[in-house]
């Protein structure tokens, strides 16, 4: 990481700690903005986390393990959730995972080589009556259909 | 390209889908003042809707009473049950009943601060909700003295979840409030008594409190109308699987899972899984039982399989998502969760034998007697009531023309 | 009435206890609950657990620890209680009400054991091979539930790979139960916050920042982890069979310096209660075992206070005298690795304040290869030096690059306790049934003096009656030489004593209060510090600080398990074996006398000792890349 970029993130992660507060309670939103702002939270970032937070770097590390939607490692601009849960599992996800990998020439867990569209699967979204539904970011989508979502994915940046 | 969200409400009941005019039960609240809530709420015999079924009154009693300078209000809207979506519509469409449901709480047991712990995928809601809460604001529902009340101050401010089921469980939603992962606590202490950083904190679900506006402006006597003897009101039930009209229904507890069949139109159906993923799974022969605290209780999760599915695949659907989402930190939960998946994947295999089947009940119900924490404590039911129940299907079919549930 | 033991630890970790009352005489201030048809009366807000040990029932845990706060995940120690529908863990659960509790029902018994079978069927490794074998609470709960065959399975090949980065710790993680007490021994008692629980579900383990090597981050070394985790998942990096090959090199001539706390401990390991020295014993074993010569570390200890005593006068002359501003007040000690690199790590812009002494382990490694060397006519390059240490920091101490003064690597091996046992046990010797005998010359017998720096408060009670001698020319003014004010487990001890009728070449000391901080554990360490950094230590000249909790004798290289009882007891087997010795001052130790007269003729903190037994630090910094 360039010296510049990592002034940059100091300054951001100072900037959202004046923000929510150092106490503890704001790390998990901290790290939800950082997540959404970086597609990622890198090794510097949970470090400067630590510092300004007056804990260790593990918690930091410990905390972002635990949920699906932080990661340390650099995710593609949009991130596509399908559920896989009973009942999208029964209104047809398979069909639609299969026409999506199949698209996008990559396999679930992985990144587009442009950093599009990273792929994952995640637990029910509450939309089990409107299945199959996948989280684009923060947008749902539902009733899917392979080429539907084949469309959906082709038209986002 | 827009979401495709559409409304997913299919009917209207009598009592939580009523009619209600913002602000009415605050207005009441400071009316009754908090002995009366208290009292009104106790007679209305509300029990939680987030699947515990803890008398509401008792826990507002128990957190009106702690003495402490800090009070806390959480409204539990990390909805994260496999087929449970009914919060989602009520934080969509009424978000007048639940947030008029944490001010008069607030009101009731002298909490100054609200917070709604909102689920990560429900992200796409926080706009709307935002701006609901300003409307509030600017109406004098919420802040300082609210409606003219002297002292009555109250604030609502919404936390995001990160994609964590096991958050939804109260003390695992303190802890992910508070900065930390999502593990359950110890019990007791209670967060009654010791919650949100360590203060008297109440924690509902969404349902629970959108219930409460109805309850002061209407009464205790008109919600207990509804209901049966146990479980008073309705409730609202989201109906996912083989049916022709999935969505979320205001049903009277006691309505047997028969007549929901016929409701929701659902045809040639083999198994009703009450209650999500933690829940259990009815067959045919059951399906006279009613939907009622004493009887098949559940969240409102309810989900229809008809004849051309693999039980057993469900059973492995569920047993992956307990793996997945199990906080990992007690033993029973953490590696029971993954010796009955094991389980599952031995009989799909063939390689099994009774004794083994029946030492892996016993271990869910050491599991449900042991972990630490809901989750632990209710993922065999899904295990031990399909094997129990389509016992057929499972080991004596040759399971041809079972259509999977996986490619 | 409810309230939190430690907010610095996750919540999660952290026992939500009751208060106790105070008096239990009072209303309320004791419950009378049923254990199994018997009423007994405990007070209000005991544990289960606790209720149950009191009325000698025995309850099996794994995740709780006398040490640490509760966590209540391994779920092993479930009883039921009469009403509830769930069974409870008795670690967790406070008494609060007139309850009725079962310990040993069908449901509790069948719990436990699923528990065990479940444990089990994840735990790579065998018995035989494992060096916790005999001394495992795992495998001491599988004998007593009669486990005789795996009843879900048992995995076959292992899941993570052994961390062996770091020269102290080494981690096994196949052989992990999650029972966090590592975790809460690295956050929570020591506050180095290596270790966490990482991921969730099944997925879960304990792991590092980002998962690294443990020599990657800022890990201290002090093995309290060690000492602590019920299994093998943790242990020390064990140098045994490089130490056996040199014994068998007839070429090589291998020597031992023993430090004072192993020999406290080292009975544990034969079945011996906790509190008895074996240092006599201990020196024929050795001998027996084929070290050709065995040396006792409280030489150099006696060698440490001359060195770091000389050195905080000379700090004092220079504060008061010359007025010189920049002399680093109050002076810090230096003899535990654990500590040293803790302050590297954490307070890199304060390694002034440590004294440049190195330890005696150091010091003694530096003397051996070349005052031994050249008094026995034998070529360093042929000399292999042991520690036989209390410590796991020890082993990475050795191996830093600037602990070469004597030309060669001045230790070669560091060795814990619980390793010298584990060889003396191979070479066939049952250590309590060996007779006594001495330790070897030229450095003979050390001083009493030497030998407390095994406990907290031992270094700073030994520096205070040579310096309080040199500065005044009398004995320090305490019945038998205790200074009981240096004694004794708190966290943080602070004192001071009153420098009158000083001599001559020190009467600018003439009426100073001689004041002095005792800290150990890191987490005291880092409170210690953070009143350093605050600017309230201005009128503080000496602190000892050790990393380990109970000091030494509490040390990551000890016999396992630990207990605060059991680090009592050690203390006090080494202050009585203190009051019988001899010579019980180190500037009275004849063998220190010698040495000064004959090899280090320019005297404390001269040029040579300079390049021998002083060293310097390395600012390290919390980051990681
Ligand atoms: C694993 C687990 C997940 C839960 N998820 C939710 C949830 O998403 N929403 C909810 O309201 N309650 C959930 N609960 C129940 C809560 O722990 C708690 O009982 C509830 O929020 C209390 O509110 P109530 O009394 O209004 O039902 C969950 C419990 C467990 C054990
Ligand atoms: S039962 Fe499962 S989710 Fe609950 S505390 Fe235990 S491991 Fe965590
Ligand atoms: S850790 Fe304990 S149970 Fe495991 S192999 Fe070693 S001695 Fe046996
Ligand atoms: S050796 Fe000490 S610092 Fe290192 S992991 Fe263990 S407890 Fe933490
Ligand atoms: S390494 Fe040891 S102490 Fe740490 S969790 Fe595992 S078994 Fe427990
Ligand atoms: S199962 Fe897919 S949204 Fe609920
Ligand atoms: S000892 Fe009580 S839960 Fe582990």
């Amino acid at each position: 990481m360039l010296v510049v970029e990592k002034n940059n993130l100091s300054y951001e992660i100072e900037r959202m700690i004046k923000e929510y507060g150092n106490d503890r309670q704001s790390l998990l939103q901290i790290l939800q903005a950082i997540q959404k702002k970086y597609k990622h939270i890198s090794d510097f970032a949970q470090q400067e986390i630590a510092r300004l937070m007056n804990i260790h770097p593990v918690e930091v590390y410990s905390v972002i393990s635990f949920y699906s939607f932080l990661s340390t490692e650099p995710k593609g601009r949009n991130i596509v959730r399908l559920c896989k849960t009973i009942a999208c599992d029964m209104a047809g996800k398979d069909a639609v995972e299969i026409a999506v990998k199949r698209e996008l020439g990559i396999s679930f867990g992985e990144t587009t080589n442009d950093q599009r569209i990273s792929l994952e699967y995640t637990n029910c979204l509450g939309m089990c009556n409107e299945g199959p539904a996948m989280l684009i970011n923060e947008k749902v989508y539902t009733h899917l259909d392979p080429e539907m979502a084949v469309n959906i994915l082709n038209e986002i940046k | 390209m827009e979401t495709t969200l559409k409304t997913s409400k299919k009917r209207t009941g009598p009592v939580l889908f009523s009619n209600y005019q913002q602000a009415d039960g605050i207005k009441k609240a400071i009316e009754l003042g908090r002995e009366n809530i208290l009292l009104e709420l106790k007679n209305s015999g509300l029990k939680g809707r987030g699947g515990a079924g803890f008398s509401t009154a008792t826990k507002w009693m128990l957190s009106a009473a702690a003495n402490a300078e800090k009070k806390f209000i959480v409204c539990n809207a990390d909805e994260g049950e496999p087929g449970t979506f009914k919060d989602r519509v009520l934080l969509l469409e009424y978000p007048e009943l639940v947030f008029d449901g944490m001010v008069i709480a607030g009101f009731t047991i002298g909490a100054k601060t609200g917070i709604v712990y909102l689920r990560g995928e429900y992200e796409y809601m926080l706009p709307s909700l935002e701006g609901f809460l300003n409307n509030m604001k600017e109406e004098n529902l919420l802040g300082k003295n609210i409606l003219e009340k002297e002292g009555f101050d109250f604030d609502i401010n919404i936390r995001l979840g990160s994609g964590a089921y096991v958050c939804g469980e109260e003390t695992a939603l303190i802890e992910s409030l508070e900065g930390y992962r999502g593990e359950p606590r110890n019990r007791p202490p209670f967060p009654v008594n010791t919650g949100y950083l360590g203060y008297p904190t109440i924690v509902n679900n969404v349902e629970t409190l959108a219930s409460i506006p109805h309850i002061i402006y209407k009464g205790g006597e008109w919600f207990k109308k509804n209901g049966t003897d146990k479980s008073k009101g309705s409730k609202l039930f989201s109906v996912s699987g083989d049916c022709r009209k999935p969505g979320v229904y205001e049903l009277q507890w006691g309505t047997k899972i028969n007549e929901l069949l016929d409701i929701v139109e659902a045809k040639n159906c083999k198994a009703v899984q009450v209650g999500g993923a933690s829940g259990v799974c009815l067959p045919k022969s059951q399906f006279n039982r009613s939907l009622a605290y004493e009887d098949a209780v559940t969240g409102g999760s309810i989900i229809i399989f008809d004849e051309s599915r693999n039980m057993l695949k469900i059973l492995k659907n569920f047993m992956e998502f307990f793996v997945e989402e199990s906080c990992g930190q007690c033993t029973p939960c953490r590696v029971g969760n993954t010796k009955l998946l094991e389980g599952v994947e031995n009989i799909e295999k063939g390689e099994y034998t009774f004794s083994y089947i029946n030492k892996l009940k016993e271990l869910g119900k050491t599991m449900q007697a042991a972990s630490k924490c809901g989750l632990g404590q209710s993922s065999p039911n899904s295990f031990i009531s399909i094997l129990d129940n389509f016992k057929e299907e499972i080991f004596y079919s040759n399971r041809k023309g079972i259509k999977n549930v996986k490619a | 009435m409810l309230k939190r033991e430690n907010i610095r630890i996750p919540v999660s970790q952290q026992a939500l206890i009751v208060e106790k009352p105070i008096d239990t005489t009072t209303i309320g201030g004791t419950v009378t609950i049923q254990i199994n048809e018997k009423k007994v009366s405990v007070p209000f807000g005991t544990t289960i657990l606790d209720a149950c040990k009191e009325n000698q029932i025995h309850i099996p845990t794994l995740c709780h620890h006398p040490d640490l706060c509760i966590a209540g995940v391994c779920r092993i120690c479930v009883v039921e209680v009469e009403g509830l529908r769930t069974l409870q863990t008795s670690c967790s659960f406070p008494v609060t009400s007139p309850i009725k509790i079962h310990t040993s029902t069908e449901k509790v018994r069948k719990a436990r054991r699923h528990i065990i079978d479940l444990l089990l069927s994840e735990h790579y490794g065998e018995c035989y091979s494992c060096f916790r074998n005999g001394n495992c609470e795992l495998q001491s709960l599988a004998k007593e539930y009669g486990v005789d065959g795996y009843s879900f399975g048992h995995i076959l090949e292992p899941k993570y790979k052994v961390d062996k980065s770091s020269a102290a710790v080494i981690r096994d993680m196949n052989k992990c139960i999650l029972c966090k007490r590592c975790v809460r021994t690295c956050i929570d008692l020591q506050e180095v916050g290596v270790l966490e629980a990482i991921n969730r579900g099944h997925e879960t383990h304990v792991g590092t920042f980002l998962d690294k090597p443990l020599a990657d981050v800022i890990c201290i070394n002090c093995g309290q982890c060690i000492n602590r985790c019920p299994t093998a998942a943790l242990r020390a990096n064990d140098p045994s069979d490089e130490i056996w090959n040199a014994i068998d090199d007839p070429k090589k001539h291998v020597v031992i310096q023993t430090a004072p706390s192993p020999r406290a401990a080292i009975g544990e390991e034969f079945g011996i209660e906790p509190g008895h020295s074996f240092t006599g014993e201990l020196n024929t074993a050795l001998r027996r075992i084929g070290f050709d010569k065995v040396f006792d570390t409280n030489f150099t200890a006696d060698l440490t206070i001359m060195e770091e005593g000389t050195e905080l006068l000379r700090r004092l002359k220079k504060a008061v005298v010359e007025k010189d501003s920049s002399v680093k007040l109050p002076q810090f000690t230096s003899c535990s690795p654990g500590w040293i690199k803790f302050i590297e790590h954490f307070y890199p812009e304060y390694l002034d304040y440590l004294s440049s002494a190195k330890s005696p382990q150091q010091m003694f490694g530096a003397v051996i290869k070349t005052f031994y060397a050249k008094e026995s006519k034998i070529d360093p390059a042929d000399i292999i030096t042991v520690a036989l240490m209390p410590c796991a920091a020890k082993k990475f101490e050795c191996n830093r690059p600037e602990m070469n003064s004597s030309g060669f690597k001045d230790v070669d091996y560091g060795l814990t306790t619980r390793e010298m046992a584990k060889m003396i046990r191979e070479a066939g010797i049952h250590l309590p049934e060996m007779p006594k005998s001495n330790f070897d010359e030229p450095f003979g017998n050390a001083s009493g003096a030497g030998l407390i720096f095994g406990a907290t408060g031992g270094v700073m009670e030994a520096a205070l009656r040579t310096v309080y001698e040199l500065v005044t020319g009398r004995e320090v003014p305490f019945e038998n030489l205790r200074i009981e004010s240096c004694r004794g487990f708190e966290g943080i001890k602070q004192a001071s004593i009153k420098l009158e009728n000083c001599v001559e070449s020190y009467n600018f000391l003439e009426g100073v209060e001689l004041k002095f901080i005792v800290a150990h554990g890191t987490a005291n360490a880092k409170k210690v510090m953070e009143m350093l950094q605050r600017g309230e230590l201005s009128d503080v000249h000496f602190v000892e600080i050790m990393a380990c909790p109970g000091g030494c004798l509490g040390g990551g290289g000890q016999p396992i398990p630990t207990s605060e009882e059991i680090r009592r007891k050690r203390a006090q087997a080494i202050y009585e074996e203190e009051e019988g010795l001899p010579v019980r001052k180190s500037h009275e130790n004849v063998h220190i006398k010698y040495i000064y007269e004959n090899f280090l003729t320019d005297g404390p903190c001269g040029e040579l000792s300079h390049k021998l037994l002083h060293t310097h630090y390395t600012k390290r910094g919390k980051y990681i890349s």
